[in-house]
This record gives structure tokens, C-alpha cells and sequence, in this order.
């Protein structure tokens, strides 16, 4: 869609390796970035989004992920690269800012050494210069009294304040690709409306894209400019965030958006009922034959039931996986 | 006629410190919340993290023992009650809680867990238990013939059936339904909403609402209370509420709120800083160190929680 994107994901499979047999966890995902976009992913646990974010940094084990298809990162095959350049590559072009600040955070260093760690390794810093670097980024996303701040410990600051540190941490080396996996899922809502604050004024000033991970449409709504929506393993539906609202093509995604309340909506229609999907998500080990969905799917129809649908263009910007795409035109 | 009333309630946890165990403070965790339930109204508790929203229905109940106040059933004084009259008054109150997953013995079958309730009020033989236990899986959208599956073998949304189910059994007036979807994925969150409300207009049940999700609790609740830092800020109907915000944080939280909606863009009022520590609250409201409308009295005086008519009751010197 893009003629140069920044990031090129095609037939992305990871297959896991369990005791119960091998999983298809990511089937066939096609995605692209352009230089400067934010992009959301969206989809309930399971459906593979976070998986997808892994493996472009190829975060996953090795021993039981097996990767297949291909990540074209600025020209490169991310598939096909080496630990080492890898290293070069992971945090430093592309980063990722992970759902849990506490767990992702190292706890027995400063988190102003954490953050001049990564100019050190990537940008030839000295530790001082870093260290001054560091106290600077900190400042940048809004942390009071950064200099004392950089000498605490992460048990020491917020659940907010540490996810801030991320931020900063993060972006120390101006990466082209930030991956964003569920960056406020752990926060209160007036922390997230500042955090996301901060991370859209750093992608308009750094041109940084964004890979927004979430199940919240409401963050993607108001952050990103495209979306994909995955189900099972699958991407079922791609647009642009205003067409996506306005007009859902898949079911799925019209289920979603029916199951979300909307805040002041009920004076409007009067209380109702939320419009559910019914059903569950499937196992990854016993998807029903056909299109995943068709178990949950309320406009059913037979063909569903045998064949599962392709991935059809609609409009130039947008892609959907149902075989009752084209009668929804 | 309130079903329920809580007044100035306060849970106060001592800090114990150094060799002898000395109480040297306190974390004020609930510091006098009172509110009022009606027959057939679900009242939301919202509050961000650390506000004392699950404290709060935890000493109402006595799972926690509270400091001081007063929470009046029907006449009598839960706080005051003896052990043996608490059990009775606890078949009358239950709770839904957050987690599916560590709130159900994974040791017991789905059937034990509904009808385990039940057996500390009557005695009920092998075909009745059978019976109330298919009553009431139906009732909750779960298939009866399951009753000997273990929870383990349920997904999240279904456990939270389970759970309220569990809940149903002893044909409670109030449940505390303390975050019971936001362990959830959307499509199921609905769900479980749904069922909530269905079960509410059937059987005339009076929900106190906590969640952290405002969306959420504005679509089930008739009135809603906000808390801060151990206190209830404001307390309207949710319409008052939505469309009159008086408080200066309910409007932020209601501004913070991402709205699904790409082409609607908003006034956001972003607070600074984080919320201060509930062992040492700020002087005056608590609330003036990211207020945005702060004034002078703000910082010595406390507001009081006042009704402004037409039982909008907010705590704040400018609103």
C-alpha cells in the first residue's frame, strides 16, 4: 500500500512447539508500516497480536517458536539476520515498550543507567555524556526533578512513572519503529491520557512509526491512523481508523465494536443491551473448519461453514477475510 | 426506601514499624464514605487504583473488620452485630470478585462451588442440591449437564458465571460486584454485562458496582459515586453525573476516558503527577495538588461533601 514502508510483514507463521502438538499461533499475517505512521493492532488474548510483535524483534524462544514468512525491516530480512546484528537492531532502530513496567524494568540498576545503557551500546556514548543523555530524556517525558529521579530504582517510582521511564528508554535512541504491546493496560485512566499524550507529541517530534497493540478501541481510535484487526491467528480486517468506525466490513469487528459501552451513549439510545458476540474464542488447537469466526458469526452462511475466506482488497485501503465482504458493499 | 445505608465509614490499616511492632501511622485507605443503596439500584464506585473502592466493600461486609463508621441493613448495624447474627445478614449480601481465576477452590466441581453457599443455611438433600445447581447454572447461561466439570476447565467469562452463580445461590438483595468484568476480553465483558443486567430486572437485585472502567459503569449504574484518596468526591445520578460533572475530577476522569469514536475529538484535561500517597494525604482536599481549578482554601480547608439538590452531592469549594 505503501511504496517504501519501514516495516513489511508477509505470510508471518510462528508455529509453537507445546506438549499438546504444534500450534499455529500467528497464521499468514501481512502487515506494512510507513515511516512516520501509527498503526493499531487490535484483537482479544490469543488472537496473536503480541506474538506478531515479538517476532519482529525475534523475542520469541527459539526452541519453541518456529518463524516463517518474512519481516523486511528497511530492506533487511529480520528472519535471516544474526544475533548480532539483531543486537544492533533491538533498541536502537526498532524498540518496544512492553505492558508491564515492573517486569520489563531491570531492578538492580538506576533507571537513568538503564536508559544511558542503550546510548552506550548503540550510539558509542561515553557513560558520562549517556548518563547527561539519559537525565535529559527523562525531563522529555515529563518526569519531576529528573536528575535525582535517574539515580532511583524502579521499585522506587509509579506504576506510571515507570512506564514513562520505558518511554524514555525507548525512544533514548530515536528509533524509526517503536512497538507499543498494551503501553497503559497496567495504568489508571488519567496516567494513560498522559501517556499517550506523551507518546504522540515524541512521534511528531522523532517521525517515530508506531505499532499500537490493544484491545482498547478506544486508544486505537484516537491514535492511530490505520488499523488491523486480528481474530485467531489471523488478520480479519485492515482500513483506516475512520472508515473502520464508521463502517466495519467484517462481523467480528462489528461484534467488537457493539460489546465496547460508549460513554454518554445510553441517554442517547437509552439503556440497552451491549450487543454480544456469543460464544468464546476458539482453542488454537481445534479451529472449526472454514472461517475461524463462523461458530460466533451472527450473518452465517454455509460456504462459511467449508471454506475458509481470503483476504479480498474492498477499496484501495482496505482488506477484509469474509465471504459476505462483497454483498456488505 | 434505602436497603442499605453506609455512614462514615472509615478503614484505617496501622503501619507497624521496628522491634515491638509500634503503630507509627496510618494508611487512611477508607476515611468516611457515605452513601445510600435503593431496591433494585446499582450504584458504581469509581476511582482509579489505590482510591479505596474495593476497601470499601470489603468493610461493609466485614471481610476486613473497619475502623469506625456505620453500615445499616435493614434496621440493624452490620458493624455492631454479633458472629452468629453476621452469618444471617451475609446470606442477604454477596460478592462477585475480579479475578475468575483465583476466586473458585480449584479442588471443588463447579456444582459444589454453587451449592456450598447453601449448605451453611439449610440442609438440602442430594436430588434438591442437584436441582438448585441446574437451577441456577441455567440461570447464569451455563449447561447443567457440566455441574461435574472443574473450574480449570472453563474459560474466564464462564468462571465469572460461575461465580455469580455461586453468588445467586442464596437469593441475595445486594451483591458487591467488585471489577467483575475487567479481567475479561471485550466480546465476553458484554456478555457477562448483559447477564448482570438480565438477572438485576428479574430478580429485583441491588448491585454496588466497582470497576476502574468508566464506560463501563456509567451502562450499569443509576447513580454513581466517585471516590479520591479514601473519599467519595461526588455522587450523582449517572446522567447528572455524564452530562454535569461538578467535581474537577470527575470531569478529568470523564475527559480521560478514550472515546471509540475516530472523529470525535475532545477537550482532554490532563492532570499532572500521580495520585500522593494515602499515609500522608495532602492538607485540605486532597485532591488540590493536581487540581486545576485550585484555589487558596482549597489547600487549608476541607471541603464538605454537600447535596446540591436533587441528590447531586459533591466535596469541593469551587464546584
Amino acid at each position: 500500500m505503501n511504496n517504501n514502508p519501514l516495516l513489511s510483514i508477509q505470510n508471518l507463521k510462528v508455529h509453537f512447539k507445546s506438549f499438546e502438538g504444534v500450534v499455529l499461533a500467528v497464521d499468514g499475517v501481512d502487515l506494512d508500516i510507513a515511516p512516520g505512521e501509527a498503526v493499531g493492532l487490535v484483537g482479544e488474548s490469543g488472537c496473536g497480536k503480541s506474538v506478531t510483535a515479538l517476532s519482529i524483534l525475534r523475542l520469541l524462544p527459539k526452541r519453541s517458536a518456529q518463524i516463517g514468512g518474512s519481516i523486511i525491516f528497511a530492506g533487511r530480512n529480520l528472519l535471516e539476520a544474526d544475533e548480532e546484528e539483531l543486537l544492533n537492531i533491538r533498541g536502537n532502530s526498532v524498540s518496544m515498550i512492553f505492558q508491564e513496567p515492573m517486569t520489563s524494568l531491570n531492578p538492580v540498576m538506576t533507571i537513568g543507567d538503564q536508559i544511558a545503557e542503550a546510548l552506550v551500546l548503540h550510539q558509542n556514548f561515553t557513560w558520562n555524556n549517556a548518563r547527561r543523555k539519559a537525565v535529559e530524556m527523562l525531563d522529555q517525558v515529563q518526569i519531576p526533578s529528573p536528575q535525582s529521579r535517574s539515580r532511583d530504582y524502579p521499585h522506587s517510582l509509579s506504576g506510571g512513572m515507570r512506564q514513562r521511564a520505558m518511554i524514555a528508554m525507548a525512544l533514548s535512541c530515536r528509533p524509526k519503529l517503536l512497538l507499543a504491546d498494551e503501553p497503559t493496560t497496567a495504568l489508571d485512566v488519567t496516567i494513560q491520557a498522559q501517556i499517550m499524550d506523551l507518546m504522540l507529541r515524541l512521534k511528531d517530534k522523532l517521525n517515530t512509526a508506531i505499532l499500537l497493540i490493544t484491545h482498547d478501541l478506544g486508544l486505537i481510535a484516537e491514535m492511530v491512523s490505520r488499523v488491523i484487526v486480528m481474530y485467531a491467528g489471523q488478520v480479519v480486517e485492515e482500513a483506516p481508523v475512520r472508515e473502520l468506525f464508521k463502517k466495519p466490513l467484517h462481523p467480528y469487528t462489528r461484534g467488537l465494536m457493539g460489546s465496547v459501552p460508549k460513554l454518554g451513549q445510553k441517554f442517547i439510545a437509552g439503556r440497552k443491551q451491549l450487543d454480544e458476540i456469543k460464544g468464546i474464542v476458539p482453542s488454537l488447537q481445534r479451529l472449526p473448519p472454514g472461517c475461524r469466526f463462523n461458530p460466533r458469526c451472527p450473518s452465517v452462511i454455509g460456504k462459511c461453514l467449508e471454506q475458509t475466506p481470503a483476504m479480498v482488497r474492498i477499496e484501495t485501503q482496505r482488506r477484509v477475510r469474509c465471504w459476505l465482504a462483497e454483498s456488505v458493499e | 426506601m434505602d436497603l442499605l445505608q453506609v455512614k462514615n465509614l472509615k478503614m484505617h490499616f496501622p503501619i507497624k514499624k521496628g522491634l515491638f511492632s509500634k503503630t507509627r501511622g496510618f494508611v487512611k485507605a477508607v476515611d468516611g464514605v457515605s452513601f445510600n443503596l435503593k431496591k433494585g439500584e446499582t450504584l458504581g464506585l469509581v476511582g482509579e487504583s489505590g482510591c479505596g473502592k474495593t476497601t470499601v466493600s470489603r468493610s461493609l461486609l466485614r471481610l476486613i473488620e473497619p475502623t469506625d463508621g456505620q453500615v445499616i441493613f435493614e434496621g440493624s448495624d452490620i458493624l455492631q452485630l454479633s458472629k452468629k447474627q453476621l452469618r444471617q445478614i451475609r446470606a442477604h449480601i454477596q460478592v462477585i470478585f475480579q479475578d475468575p481465576y483465583s476466586s473458585l477452590n480449584p479442588r471443588l466441581s463447579v456444582g459444589q462451588i454453587i451449592v456450598e453457599p447453601l449448605k451453611n443455611y439449610e440442609y438440602l438433600n442430594r436430588r434438591q442440591q442437584r436441582e438448585r445447581v441446574a437451577f441456577l447454572m441455567e440461570k447464569v447461561g451455563l449447561m447443567p449437564e457440566q455441574s461435574n466439570r472443574y473450574p480449570h476447565q472453563y474459560s474466564g467469562g464462564q468462571r465469572q458465571r460461575i461465580g455469580i452463580a455461586r453468588a445467586l445461590a442464596l437469593n441475595p438483595k445486594i451483591i458487591v460486584c467488585d471489577e467483575p468484568v475487567s479481567a475479561l476480553d471485550v466480546s465476553i465483558q458484554a456478555q457477562v454485562i448483559n447477564l448482570l443486567v438480565a438477572l438485576q430486572q428479574e430478580m429485583g437485585l441491588s448491585y454496588i458496582f466497582i470497576a476502574h472502567d468508566l464506560s463501563v459503569v456509567e451502562h450499569i449504574s443509576d447513580r454513581v459515586a466517585v471516590m479520591y484518596l479514601g473519599k467519595i468526591v461526588e455522587l450523582a445520578t449517572d446522567r447528572e453525573i455524564y452530562h454535569h460533572p461538578l467535581h474537577p475530577y470527575t470531569r478529568a476522569l470523564l475527559s480521560a476516558v478514550p472515546v471509540p469514536d475516530p472523529e470525535f475529538r475532545k477537550n482532554r484535561v490532563l492532570l499532572e503527577g500521580d495520585v500522593p500517597s494515602p499515609i500522608n494525604p495532602p492538607t485540605g482536599c486532597a485532591f488540590h495538588t493536581r487540581c486545576p481549578q485550585k484555589a487558596d482554601i482549597c489547600v487549608h480547608q476541607e471541603p464538605l461533601f454537600r447535596d446540591l439538590g436533587d441528590g447531586h452531592w459533591v466535596a469541593c469549594h469551587i464546584g
